[in-house]
């Protein structure tokens, strides 16, 4: 399944630096010695930020679901930093995204017609990141590339964590 | 079949045909392990929509736990940067 000989331009390797780097730098934000239950509650949540983020950003290809997850974090550490004037910038940004689905949202509705799986959709729409902007053909693509990084992602992670399991 | 398409080819807008959607459909098929050996003709889309979203839902959940795993983990252990070489070997 795993090739052989490395691939230094492939997700994988792309994802995996980069959240080597973020665990790394988690690992030295944090003391090591301590580890109470709040800490570890603290590095879990940085750990599967870092794993998004390093996820969002080693995609190569510009996709909806990997721009609109980008925003989402974004937005989530510059609320943390409560600055209101970067939030209102962030605000302007997602507008001009979303008016750039606006037309990809108009054939949201019209596409359904004698396919009969709307609730589905719906759901699907939900799980994939930017999936409500999207129309069915854009969101089943974008859907089939989410699967094969979220599948990179944990097989990495898998990885990782049996390398440093006991 | 045909009526539809007429119908799309009217309105001027780039309609999506029904095979797109099939194709796309079965794309996915072959990505969700359940559903990866059947034939496309006896799996309906909407199932393969529904395994779709378990799927990606016990994907978020292994992430999910396999970041906890790590967060107890890393409490433990010294990362530097040669483990970080080591594993990048380990993986490629």
């Amino acid at each position: 399944m795993s090739p052989h000989h490395p691939n230094p331009s492939s997700l994988k390797s792309r994802f995996t630096t980069r959240f080597l780097r973020a665990l790394t730098k988690i690992n030295a934000q944090n003391p090591i010695s301590s580890s109470s239950p709040r800490e570890i509650l603290q590095r879990f949540r940085r750990i599967k930020v870092a794993a998004d983020k390093s996820m969002a950003y080693s995609v190569r290809s510009r996709r909806t679901w990997s721009r609109a997850m980008r925003w989402k974090l974004r937005s989530r550490s510059w609320r943390q930093a409560s600055s209101v004037r970067r939030l209102k910038i962030t605000t302007s940004c997602h507008q001009a995204i979303m008016k750039k689905t606006a037309h990809e949202r108009e054939n949201k509705t019209t596409t359904g017609e004698g396919v009969g799986f709307g609730v589905q959709t719906d759901e699907l729409r939900e799980l994939v990141p930017g999936g409500e902007a999207m129309d069915l053909c854009n969101l089943l693509d974008e859907t089939a590339h989410y699967i094969k990084c979220l599948t990179t992602q944990v097989q990495v992670m898998r990885k990782i964590v049996d390398f440093y399991s006991p | 079949m045909s009526s539809r398409r007429s119908r799309s080819r009217q309105s001027g807008v780039s309609r999506i045909t029904d095979d797109q959607i099939t194709d796309l459909v079965s794309k996915l098929q072959q990505l969700i392990p359940e559903l990866r050996g059947r034939r496309s003709d006896k799996v309906s889309a909407s199932k393969v929509l529904q395994e779709t979203c378990n799927y990606i839902r016990s994907l978020h959940r292994e992430v999910d736990d396999l970041s906890d795993r790590l967060s107890q983990l890393l409490a433990s252990l010294d990362t530097d940067s040669d483990q970080a070489a080591i594993i990048r070997s380990l993986l490629m």
